[in-house]
Protein backbone atom coordinates (compact mmCIF):
# COMPACT_ATOMS: atom_id res chain seq x y z
CA UNK A 1 0.00 0.00 0.00
CA UNK A 2 1.17 3.52 -0.77
CA UNK A 3 2.47 5.59 2.14
CA UNK A 4 -0.11 7.80 3.83
CA UNK A 5 -0.34 11.30 2.40
CA UNK A 6 0.33 14.13 4.77
CA UNK A 7 -2.79 16.25 5.29
CA UNK A 8 -2.76 19.94 4.39
CA UNK A 9 -4.17 21.83 7.39
CA UNK A 10 -4.58 25.60 7.53
CA UNK A 11 -6.22 27.93 10.05
CA UNK A 12 -6.51 31.41 8.59
CA UNK A 13 -8.48 34.65 8.57
CA UNK A 14 -8.46 34.87 4.76
CA UNK A 15 -11.01 33.30 2.48
CA UNK A 16 -10.10 30.22 0.41
CA UNK A 17 -10.71 29.16 -3.18
CA UNK A 18 -12.21 25.71 -3.61
CA UNK A 19 -11.02 25.41 -7.23
CA UNK A 20 -7.47 26.32 -6.31
CA UNK A 21 -7.36 23.91 -3.37
CA UNK A 22 -8.77 21.12 -5.53
CA UNK A 23 -6.15 21.81 -8.22
CA UNK A 24 -3.36 21.76 -5.61
CA UNK A 25 -4.54 18.41 -4.26
CA UNK A 26 -4.94 16.69 -7.63
CA UNK A 27 -2.07 18.30 -9.58
CA UNK A 28 0.01 15.70 -11.40
CA UNK A 29 -2.04 12.84 -9.95
CA UNK A 30 -3.48 10.03 -12.09
CA UNK A 31 -4.44 7.67 -9.28
CA UNK A 32 -7.30 9.61 -7.64
CA UNK A 33 -10.76 8.36 -8.55
CA UNK A 34 -12.91 10.38 -6.16
CA UNK A 35 -12.67 13.83 -4.66
CA UNK A 36 -15.28 14.90 -2.12
CA UNK A 37 -15.42 18.53 -1.03
CA UNK A 38 -17.41 20.07 1.78
CA UNK A 39 -17.72 23.82 2.25
CA UNK A 40 -19.39 25.21 5.37
CA UNK A 41 -20.94 28.65 4.86
CA UNK A 42 -22.15 31.34 7.23
CA UNK A 43 -25.96 31.56 6.95
CA UNK A 44 -27.98 34.63 7.89
CA UNK A 45 -30.58 32.87 10.09
CA UNK A 46 -33.48 34.41 8.15
CA UNK A 47 -31.92 37.85 8.20
CA UNK A 48 -31.26 37.98 11.96
CA UNK A 49 -27.48 37.55 11.68
CA UNK A 50 -25.12 40.29 10.56
CA UNK A 51 -21.91 38.35 11.08
CA UNK A 52 -20.17 35.67 13.10
CA UNK A 53 -17.03 36.32 15.12
CA UNK A 54 -15.01 33.13 15.17
CA UNK A 55 -12.58 32.87 18.06
CA UNK A 56 -9.97 30.11 18.06
CA UNK A 57 -7.13 28.76 20.14
CA UNK A 58 -4.02 29.38 18.02
CA UNK A 59 -1.74 26.38 17.89
CA UNK A 60 -4.28 23.97 19.35
CA UNK A 61 -6.74 24.55 16.48
CA UNK A 62 -4.17 23.38 13.93
CA UNK A 63 -2.95 20.55 16.18
CA UNK A 64 -6.45 19.24 16.85
CA UNK A 65 -7.49 19.36 13.18
CA UNK A 66 -4.28 17.49 12.36
CA UNK A 67 -5.09 14.83 14.97
CA UNK A 68 -8.56 14.34 13.44
CA UNK A 69 -7.05 14.27 9.92
CA UNK A 70 -4.47 11.66 10.99
CA UNK A 71 -7.28 9.57 12.44
CA UNK A 72 -9.14 9.75 9.11
CA UNK A 73 -5.98 8.61 7.32
CA UNK A 74 -5.79 5.62 9.67
CA UNK A 75 -9.40 4.65 9.02
CA UNK A 76 -9.69 5.07 5.25
CA UNK A 77 -7.22 4.57 2.37
CA UNK A 78 -7.04 8.23 1.32
CA UNK A 79 -4.83 9.78 -1.30
CA UNK A 80 -5.08 13.35 -0.12
CA UNK A 81 -6.72 15.48 2.53
CA UNK A 82 -7.08 19.24 2.87
CA UNK A 83 -8.74 21.06 5.77
CA UNK A 84 -9.02 24.85 6.01
CA UNK A 85 -10.84 26.60 8.86
CA UNK A 86 -11.23 30.36 9.04
CA UNK A 87 -11.38 32.60 12.09
CA UNK A 88 -12.30 36.25 12.67
CA UNK A 89 -15.34 38.10 11.35
CA UNK A 90 -17.34 36.17 8.76
CA UNK A 91 -20.50 37.47 7.12
CA UNK A 92 -23.51 35.53 5.80
CA UNK A 93 -22.69 33.98 2.44
CA UNK A 94 -18.99 33.71 3.24
CA UNK A 95 -17.12 30.43 3.55
CA UNK A 96 -16.05 29.15 6.99
CA UNK A 97 -14.58 25.70 6.53
CA UNK A 98 -13.31 23.46 3.72
CA UNK A 99 -12.69 19.71 3.74
CA UNK A 100 -11.32 17.92 0.68
CA UNK A 101 -10.91 14.15 0.74
CA UNK A 102 -9.39 12.24 -2.17
CA UNK A 103 -9.43 8.47 -2.57
CA UNK A 104 -9.45 5.78 -5.23
CA UNK A 105 -13.15 5.14 -4.62
CA UNK A 106 -15.98 7.44 -3.62
CA UNK A 107 -17.19 5.56 -0.52
CA UNK A 108 -13.90 6.23 1.29
CA UNK A 109 -13.82 9.88 0.22
CA UNK A 110 -17.45 10.51 1.30
CA UNK A 111 -16.95 8.76 4.65
CA UNK A 112 -13.69 10.55 5.45
CA UNK A 113 -15.15 13.98 4.64
CA UNK A 114 -18.21 13.35 6.85
CA UNK A 115 -16.01 12.01 9.67
CA UNK A 116 -13.76 15.07 9.51
CA UNK A 117 -16.64 17.52 9.71
CA UNK A 118 -18.32 15.63 12.58
CA UNK A 119 -15.12 15.68 14.62
CA UNK A 120 -14.06 19.21 13.69
CA UNK A 121 -17.33 20.48 15.12
CA UNK A 122 -16.87 18.77 18.47
CA UNK A 123 -13.07 18.78 18.90
CA UNK A 124 -11.46 21.72 17.10
CA UNK A 125 -11.19 24.74 19.45
CA UNK A 126 -13.34 27.32 17.65
CA UNK A 127 -16.22 29.32 19.12
CA UNK A 128 -18.80 31.37 17.24
CA UNK A 129 -20.29 34.58 18.58
CA UNK A 130 -23.28 36.09 16.79
CA UNK A 131 -23.47 39.71 15.71
CA UNK A 132 -27.16 40.46 15.28
CA UNK A 133 -28.56 42.55 12.46
CA UNK A 134 -30.87 44.48 14.83
CA UNK A 135 -27.95 45.63 16.99
CA UNK A 136 -29.07 43.67 20.05
CA UNK A 137 -26.20 42.04 21.93
CA UNK A 138 -25.32 38.78 20.24
CA UNK A 139 -24.62 35.61 22.11
CA UNK A 140 -22.18 32.74 21.88
CA UNK A 141 -23.51 29.92 19.75
CA UNK A 142 -24.32 26.91 21.95
CA UNK A 143 -22.90 23.49 21.17
CA UNK A 144 -25.58 21.19 19.81
CA UNK A 145 -26.25 17.73 21.17
CA UNK A 146 -26.85 16.61 17.54
CA UNK A 147 -23.21 17.41 16.84
CA UNK A 148 -22.06 15.17 19.69
CA UNK A 149 -24.40 12.45 18.45
CA UNK A 150 -22.99 12.85 14.93
CA UNK A 151 -19.45 12.41 16.24
CA UNK A 152 -20.49 9.46 18.45
CA UNK A 153 -21.72 7.45 15.47
CA UNK A 154 -18.10 6.86 14.39
CA UNK A 155 -17.14 5.10 17.63
CA UNK B 1 1.96 27.80 34.52
CA UNK B 2 0.11 29.81 31.91
CA UNK B 3 -3.70 29.76 31.97
CA UNK B 4 -5.69 30.69 28.85
CA UNK B 5 -9.40 31.45 28.65
CA UNK B 6 -11.61 31.48 25.56
CA UNK B 7 -15.10 32.63 24.50
CA UNK B 8 -17.51 33.27 27.41
CA UNK B 9 -15.05 31.83 29.93
CA UNK B 10 -12.69 34.65 28.90
CA UNK B 11 -15.47 37.24 29.05
CA UNK B 12 -16.64 36.23 32.53
CA UNK B 13 -13.13 36.11 33.99
CA UNK B 14 -12.18 39.31 32.17
CA UNK B 15 -8.79 37.99 31.06
CA UNK B 16 -7.50 36.13 28.00
CA UNK B 17 -4.46 34.72 29.81
CA UNK B 18 -2.47 34.92 33.02
CA UNK B 19 0.27 33.20 34.99
CA UNK B 20 -1.06 31.03 37.81
CA UNK B 21 0.75 29.19 40.60
CA UNK B 22 -1.62 26.62 42.10
CA UNK B 23 -0.58 25.07 45.44
CA UNK B 24 0.79 21.53 45.52
CA UNK B 25 -2.46 19.94 46.64
CA UNK B 26 -4.14 20.98 43.37
CA UNK B 27 -3.48 17.85 41.31
CA UNK B 28 -6.23 17.47 38.70
CA UNK B 29 -7.96 19.73 36.20
CA UNK B 30 -11.11 19.60 38.35
CA UNK B 31 -9.18 20.69 41.45
CA UNK B 32 -7.63 23.57 39.51
CA UNK B 33 -11.12 24.69 38.46
CA UNK B 34 -12.24 24.61 42.12
CA UNK B 35 -9.15 26.57 43.17
CA UNK B 36 -9.71 29.23 40.49
CA UNK B 37 -13.45 29.45 41.27
CA UNK B 38 -12.66 30.55 44.82
CA UNK B 39 -10.71 33.60 43.58
CA UNK B 40 -13.55 36.00 42.84
CA UNK B 41 -17.03 36.18 41.40
CA UNK B 42 -15.83 36.39 37.78
CA UNK B 43 -14.06 33.05 38.08
CA UNK B 44 -16.98 31.65 40.06
CA UNK B 45 -19.38 32.69 37.27
CA UNK B 46 -17.13 31.27 34.56
CA UNK B 47 -16.86 27.90 36.26
CA UNK B 48 -20.35 27.79 37.85
CA UNK B 49 -21.43 24.85 35.69
CA UNK B 50 -18.46 22.48 35.36
CA UNK B 51 -20.38 20.36 32.83
CA UNK B 52 -20.05 23.20 30.32
CA UNK B 53 -16.30 23.63 30.80
CA UNK B 54 -13.69 21.97 28.58
CA UNK B 55 -9.97 22.00 29.31
CA UNK B 56 -6.76 21.43 27.41
CA UNK B 57 -3.29 20.72 28.78
CA UNK B 58 -0.49 21.87 26.47
CA UNK B 59 -2.98 22.14 23.57
CA UNK B 60 -4.46 18.65 24.01
CA UNK B 61 -7.98 17.98 25.33
CA UNK B 62 -7.93 16.89 28.98
CA UNK B 63 -10.63 15.27 31.12
CA UNK B 64 -11.58 16.76 34.53
CA UNK B 65 -9.73 14.02 36.41
CA UNK B 66 -6.54 14.37 34.31
CA UNK B 67 -3.49 15.27 36.40
CA UNK B 68 -2.01 18.65 35.58
CA UNK B 69 1.45 17.20 36.03
CA UNK B 70 4.20 19.24 34.43
CA UNK B 71 1.97 20.96 31.87
CA UNK B 72 3.15 24.47 31.00
CA UNK B 73 -0.17 25.66 29.66
CA UNK B 74 -3.78 25.00 30.61
CA UNK B 75 -6.77 26.36 28.71
CA UNK B 76 -10.43 26.56 29.72
CA UNK B 77 -13.27 27.04 27.26
CA UNK B 78 -16.91 26.18 26.49
CA UNK B 79 -17.90 23.25 24.26
CA UNK B 80 -16.63 23.96 20.76
CA UNK B 81 -18.82 25.38 18.01
CA UNK B 82 -16.59 25.46 14.95
CA UNK B 83 -17.17 23.89 11.56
Amino acid sequence: MAPQPSPAVRVQAEDFDLGREQALLTRGRRDIGALVSFVGLCRDEDGALEALELEHYPGMAEAEIRRVADEALERWPLQGLTVIHRFGRIQPGEQIVLVLAAARHRADAFAAAAFLMDFLKTRAPFWKKERRADGAPGDWVSAKSEDDAAADRWR
Amino acid sequence: MKALYFAWVRERIGLAEEEIAPPGDVVTVRELIEWLSARDEGYAAAFANPATIRAALDKTHAAPDAPIGAAREIAFFPPMTGG
